[in-house]
């Protein structure tokens, strides 16, 4: 039998806590901690006078390069030692080049067991026709993992830094040009009207096509980013906004991720060695193949536009 | 097919060089553009269609157009820089 509980003792158990520090219902610094407003800073009159007079005497006595025989001094032997060294360099550089063996003979160390262990196998294990695809999200899936993260999180950084909050958008609609973008440009628009379909087509493409041929998760999501910033560039926030908002952008990019960590986690428990695996292989050079390789470039595809068109609209508004 | 590859090679260095001398901002972008262009143009002659793909869209699109909006916050983007050069603070140090 479950009862209710009485308020007063809800409100000492730790899920009350929890909640309202979720809910941010109450700061649990205030009154807690020793805390100060702050202060504007405001310089005295004296203070200033002394500052400018002593920047004068420092100009005057130090940076006074026309009767300073030290500094002049310095200064040549500055410029030329920077260019020495900058020589030196590039020759230490070209002579290390020179060294190096040539690209792709047998005999050269990088031609061992591991390129031709992909080479050979990489059909057979991964089901990917295009081998790069196939090493990047199969053999190595969990480098590109830790690498859609590093979008996820630059994106979680430049939204710290530069997210406005919608009100202030708003009330600033009239006075800063962030939210109208060019003027209603009418060649923009038409060149923008039959060029954005090609570019999301195109990119879809190549996403889909990733594990036939040349391209992949992060090449046609770049190129469905860029078709999204000429979108906006040509007609605006407001119409971006009816079919791509901030919520669809964090329902997409969090689903993306989640969806590829738990793909990846299950392939790597059951996919390699001939232990049973649900996700099936197919047929070779079919569009359904390639194992779990089709999927994890539709979700890198997705977090990579999504990342492209947040930096923009970052950049430029201040919000998504 | 050797002669112009070595010409494009060449105007990498001429790219790769001239965005740093050159004084106005501006310009240097539209350099670091047309490097990651040549850059895509020679990744095709490699036999990477796809490393292309991915330099024209972002080495040549995505990040020139951050440039420009990074550009356009700090005001350095000028109608007539002419007028306007004088009360630069940046330019007066120099």
């Amino acid at each position: 039998m479950s009862h209710i509980r009485k308020q007063s003792d809800y409100e000492k158990t730790f899920a009350f806590r929890f909640f309202r520090w979720l809910g941010g219902e109450k700061d649990t610094f205030v009154g807690n901690m020793e805390m100060q407003p702050q202060k504007e800073y405001i310089e005295e009159e004296a203070t200033i006078e002394e500052r400018m007079k002593d920047r004068q005497q420092v100009i005057a006595e130090v940076y006074d390069s026309s009767h300073n025989k030290e500094l002049r001094f310095f200064n040549g032997l500055y410029k030329c030692f920077s260019i020495i060294f900058c020589i030196a360099i590039v020759f230490l550089l070209v002579v290390t080049v020179s060294y190096l063996p040539s690209v792709g003979g047998a005999d050269k160390p990088t031609n061992n067991q591991v390129p031709e262990t992909y080479i050979t196998d990489g059909l057979k294990d991964t089901g990917a026709v295009n081998v790069v695809t196939g090493m990047i999200l199969s053999y190595r899936a969990f480098d590109t993992f830790g690498e859609t993260n590093v979008l996820f999180i630059a994106t979680c950084c430049v939204m710290i830094m530069l997210m406005v909050d919608e009100d202030k958008i708003r009330e600033n609609k009239e006075s800063n040009d962030r939210t109208f973008e060019p003027k209603n440009d009418v060649i923009l628009q038409i060149v923008a009207n039959l060029l954005v379909p090609m570019i999301f087509l195109f990119g879809i493409y190549i996403i889909l096509n990733g594990h036939l041929s040349p391209g992949g998760g992060f090449s046609g999501g770049a190129m469905i980013g860029a078709g999204m910033i000429l979108y906006v560039a040509a007609f605006g926030f407001d119409k971006m906004g009816r079919f791509f908002n901030e919520k669809v952008y964090k329902c997409v990019k969090v689903t993306a991720l989640i969806c590829y960590g738990c793909i990846v986690t299950y392939y790597f428990l059951t996919g390699a060695n001939g232990l049973p695996c649900l996700i099936p292989l197919g047929e070779p050079g079919k569009i359904l193949s390639g194992g779990i390789t089709l999927p994890i470039n539709i979700f890198v595809g997705s977090e990579v536009a999504c990342t492209m068109y947040a930096f923009y609209a970052l950049f430029r508004r201040g919000g998504l | 097919m050797e002669v112009f590859n070595m010409i494009l090679l060449g105007f990498l260095v001429v790219c790769a060089v001239s965005v740093s001398f050159s004084k106005n901002l501006l310009n240097s972008i539209l350099i670091f553009m047309s490097y990651s262009l040549i850059m895509s143009i020679i990744w095709i002659l490699l036999e990477s269609p796809d490393l292309a793909i991915t330099e024209a869209a972002v080495g040549a699109g995505v990040t020139s157009i951050l440039f420009f909006i990074t550009l356009k916050k700090i005001h350095a983007l000028r109608q007539e820089p002419k007028e306007e050069e004088k009360d630069e603070p940046y330019q007066k140090t120099e």
